[in-house]
């Protein structure tokens, strides 16, 4: 087996599930230097993204990519992609899943930016958690090689919890590291991961797989619809995909969404937007925040606030009072009836 | 050493990290950087980060609007000593 005076060094994509978590721990257990990266592409979910919202404030608060770095005592790079990630979202070269998530070009794009990166820094191979069978539509044994392909990694690109199932990769026939000592998981089973997990030690670890983009998620994937729909055409800022995430969203008009807080948390963050968008404060009682998005005609601010006053502490009184401010920030007062019980149309909540 | 200080509030995990992290790729050994953010995670995300990067909290504290403040000071990475 040839051997070579420098270590190995591998850069692992550590999402912070289990999978990438073993992945980059077995090829470490073989003397390469590992490092992780980590892409944001603004959709990733994490334990604290949820944590907007008051009654979620008691779930971990932490990065898992971080965590799992931690556990691995590996540097981690977290690169922002929020931007070039766009036209993997907007024009998915091999579609969507169930949802709005593109697996397979997002596999794609991030291990071609692994690629660009091992290149850039001298380091000599890639390593994924990929499975076998895993995932329905990135992780099947016909996408892996389009993965490798597409991405120009090609063979500098091991799995290491199925690559005994696949041709040996670069490192392999380098003697970098030891196929003997890689795996062979096949499937949906999270059976083998568990077992393997439980061999190394790792007590602890994040959902054992999927559940990390927000793009799979159904409500999600309506919501960022009716976004793409209002607006005529696919396209979207860092803003709008935050704010998909927080509060009720009602679409009473075509042309305008109200975006109402659901507790004092996410009034609290939907506060850091007044200045780019028209917004409710509620002044005669306590209410949530409420930002409006779109065009404000005639009228739409006094039907913004009857759904607002519908969720804030007056909703039984006979008129509740709002400062309404445009997104120019000029600002007003107006008084109205909050909406009754079945008012609001069932059709207008995305 | 020199203070800076990052701007990061508003903007959800793991952004303050990254916006920390590519700050820090600016300064150098010594220096010191206050980072204010909004997002609790990063009571947690950035003391870790910078572990992970030989770097060290010097003091971490949240105000009664939310606005959180953390003094890190910029060491020499220290998996690199493996490459």
């Amino acid at each position: 087996m040839p051997t070579r005076q420098t270590q190995p060094k591998a850069i692992a994509l550590i999402s912070g599930g289990l999978d990438s978590l073993l992945a980059a721990k077995v090829v470490k257990e073989q003397g390469v230097h590992v490092e992780g990266i980590n892409y944001f592409t603004g959709f990733c979910v994490e334990g604290h993204t949820h944590a907007i919202r008051n009654r979620d404030r008691t779930r971990h608060k932490r990065n898992n990519a971080l965590w799992s770095a931690e556990q691995l005592g590996i540097q981690l790079h977290i690169v922002d992609v929020i931007d070039a990630y766009k036209d993997v979202v907007i024009n998915p070269k091999h579609g969507y899943g169930a949802n709005l998530n593109p697996c397979l070009d997002c596999k794609s794009f991030m291990v071609t930016r692994a690629r660009e990166w091992i290149e850039d820094n001298g380091f000599d191979f890639i390593v994924t958690g990929e499975v076998i069978g895993q995932r329905p539509m990135s992780q099947r044994r016909e996408t892996l090689p389009v993965i490798a392909n597409e991405s120009g990694a090609e063979d500098r690109l091991l799995r290491p919890l199925c690559a005994q199932l696949l041709a040996p990769t670069l490192p392999e026939r380098m003697g970098w590291v030891d196929r003997e000592q890689l795996y062979a998981f096949n499937g949906r089973s999270r059976k083998p991961q568990m077992t393997l997990a439980e061999q190394f030690g790792i007590k602890e670890y994040a959902q054992p797989a999927g559940g990390c983009c927000f793009l799979t998620d159904a409500t999600y994937a309506t919501k960022l619809r009716d976004l793409w729909a209002s607006r005529g055409e696919k396209r979207y800022e860092l803003d709008d995909i935050m704010l998909l995430k927080v509060g009720r969203h009602l679409r009473p008009r075509p042309h305008l969404k109200v975006i109402v807080a659901r507790d004092a948390s996410e009034t609290q963050y939907l506060r850091g937007y007044r200045k780019a968008y028209a917004h409710l404060l509620m002044t005669s009682h306590n209410g949530p925040m409420t930002l409006l998005e779109g065009e404000v005609h005639d009228g739409d601010a006094e039907l913004a606030a009857r759904i607002a006053a519908r969720f804030g502490q007056g909703r039984a009184a006979s008129d509740v009072q709002f400062d309404f401010v445009t997104a120019a920030g000029v600002a007003r007062s107006l008084a109205v009836a909050p909406f009754k019980p079945g008012d609001i149309a069932p059709e207008w909540y995305v | 050493m020199s203070a800076y200080t990052l701007d990061a509030k508003q903007l959800l995990c793991p952004l303050p990290v990254i916006r920390t992290q590519d700050r820090v790729a600016t300064l150098k050994i010594g220096d010191v950087l206050t980072v204010y953010c909004t997002d609790p995670g990063a009571l947690s995300d950035i003391p870790t980060w910078c572990r992970l990067h030989g770097h060290t909290m010097l003091s971490s504290k949240e105000d009664v609007d939310g606005v959180i403040e953390l003094v890190l000071k910029v060491g020499s990475p220290i998996y690199n000593a493996q490459q």
